[in-house]
């Protein structure tokens, strides 16, 4: 479904991106995994068409993404840190949303909405948010459109549990109707029931990319944490 | 397109700046017509404050309004819209909203006061550099990434525009006054959005002796209408180049 071709990026001297070549299908849930600083968020704005790669190219659906936009609209995306207009309330924020995504085309998905109870603040103005409860109207935002692809920033950092719990059994729930999902996170023991591969960047290089059984088999490790501890033990 | 543009100018006009800079020119427009005794006078008044303030306000504002929708921006190119159509409408919000003001506080009294072909001449070229001045502050925005930086530049470039560009043109026309410089200065003229609108309007108005140095060579060389239509046409290349420029920039800028 997404396929990335060789693709570079520079921000100055440094290397965001060394020559990563993926390749994702429909129905997996990828984790996205890597040290600060290590290319992850970059590779996710790549595929947005938010960062434009020096060189290489990223299909979706076999498309070139460059001189296209329309393919977002099957995106749903959730940043690291949800930036929004200041001075919009939450309401207005997703009736924006909506008129934007031209909902006629899709069911709408508000189980996020009403399960983080975001009705209930839809007068608050997006500038006296907490950090949680942006990232809540983040998570919902990226499910509202019910998109094939979701792509999630550390979609639990700054959740409380009970949130975090509610977005974890959404993932699952969305994964197992054949999405794909690709998601990056720090707190991998969270990641272990949901995902399906991994792929590992380190400085921008794409280190490997795997099904989960085989990165078990291959360090001998049952858990995520430690399979990818003894991974980044041995890479130095 | 349409979608953005409506939601740029409800932003716009939430920040009540836009209405404050329309009550200030509204004042001061009928304050100097109610001031001078003919309203002829009060035209060339207005012509000499409007070209201080509408390149100010609209460059200062679109530059500033740009810097603090980074956020926006940033969500808007997340999703499925063009970039092209992002910026635009960022362009027509903005030019849209300041021009509204300008015809509003200065369009209402002229037409009241001295609904003259000058009168109607002041306008469009009030219209005219509100756009260019938005252009130029998107062509700085998209181009300087820090936000102190980027508006420094935006007051620099105003101040090079009303202040330093005659004082570099007088200072060339004393160096080389032995030379025959007159059509090297009608090529020079052209580099100045704000002497073109003086000039435009002068032109029609008739008062040489207002007109400055290149304004008067500019008559000489082109006639009245000639002059009109080449300076008009100039002003609108001041429209298109900065902000075609700008598109084919923020196509290219990493968010």
């Amino acid at each position: 479904m997404i396929i990335a071709n060789n693709i570079n990026k520079k921000f100055g001297r440094l290397k965001a991106l060394d020559n990563v070549s993926v390749s994702c299908n429909k129905g997996e849930c990828i984790a996205l995994i890597g040290p600060n600083g290590s290319g992850k968020t970059t590779f996710i704005k790549a595929i947005l068409g938010m960062v434009l790669c020096d060189s290489g190219f990223i299909t979706f659906n076999d498309k070139n993404i460059l001189h296209d936009w329309a393919y977002r609209s099957k995106i749903g995306y959730m940043p690291q840190i949800g930036r929004y207009p200041d001075n919009m309330s939450i309401g207005q924020l997703i009736a924006m949303m909506k008129d934007i995504r031209n909902p006629a085309t899709v069911k709408l998905d508000d189980e996020l909405i009403n399960k983080f109870e975001l009705d209930k603040l839809y007068d608050k103005r997006m500038r006296t948010l907490s950090g949680g409860t942006r990232q809540k109207v983040s998570a919902s935002l990226a499910f509202l459109f019910n998109p094939e692809v979701l792509i999630l920033d550390e979609p639990t950092a700054g959740l409380d549990p009970v949130a975090a719990e509610i977005l974890k059994e959404k993932i699952v729930a969305e994964k197992a109707k054949g999405k794909l999902v690709l998601i990056t996170s720090h707190i991998l023991s969270e990641l272990d029931d949901l995902v399906s591969q991994v792929i590992y960047l380190q400085d921008g290089k794409l280190i490997f990319h795997k099904k989960i059984e085989e990165l078990r088999a291959d360090t001998g490790q049952e858990k995520l944490s430690k399979a990818i501890a003894t991974v980044m033990l041995k890479g130095r | 397109m349409k979608k953005i543009l409506k939601y740029v100018i409800i932003d716009i006009l939430r920040n009540k700046i836009v209405l404050a800079y329309t009550i200030f020119l509204l004042v001061l427009s009928l304050s100097i017509f109610n001031l001078e005794d003919s309203s002829a006078k009060g035209i060339l008044s207005l012509l000499n404050i409007v070209l201080i303030i509408v390149p100010m306000v609209s460059i200062l504002f679109s530059a500033i309004y740009i810097y603090n929708s980074a956020e926006f921006l940033e969500l808007l190119v997340s999703q499925p819209l063009k970039r092209k159509t992002i910026w635009l409408s960022m362009f027509g919000g903005l030019s849209v909203s300041l021009i509204t003001a300008f015809l509003i506080g200065v369009g209402i009294p002229v037409l009241l006061y001295e609904a003259s072909p000058t009168g109607i001449i002041l306008i469009v070229s009030g219209v005219l550099l509100t756009t260019i001045f938005v252009a130029i502050a998107l062509l700085a925005a998209v181009s300087i990434r820090d936000k102190a930086r980027g508006i420094g530049t935006v007051i620099l470039l105003w101040l090079y525009f009303s202040l330093l560009f005659d004082g570099i043109v007088l200072f060339i026309l004393f160096q080389f006054a032995d030379y025959p410089i007159e059509k090297a200065m009608i090529g020079i003229t052209a580099l100045n959005p704000i002497g073109l609108s003086r000039i435009l309007v002068l032109l029609k108005m008739d008062v040489s002796a207002m007109m400055g140095y290149t304004g008067a060579v500019f008559r000489d060389f082109f006639g009245t209408t000639a002059g009109m239509i080449i300076s008009l046409l100039t002003l609108l290349l001041w429209i298109v180049l900065p902000g075609w420029m700008s598109v084919k920039k923020f196509n290219k800028k990493d968010l």
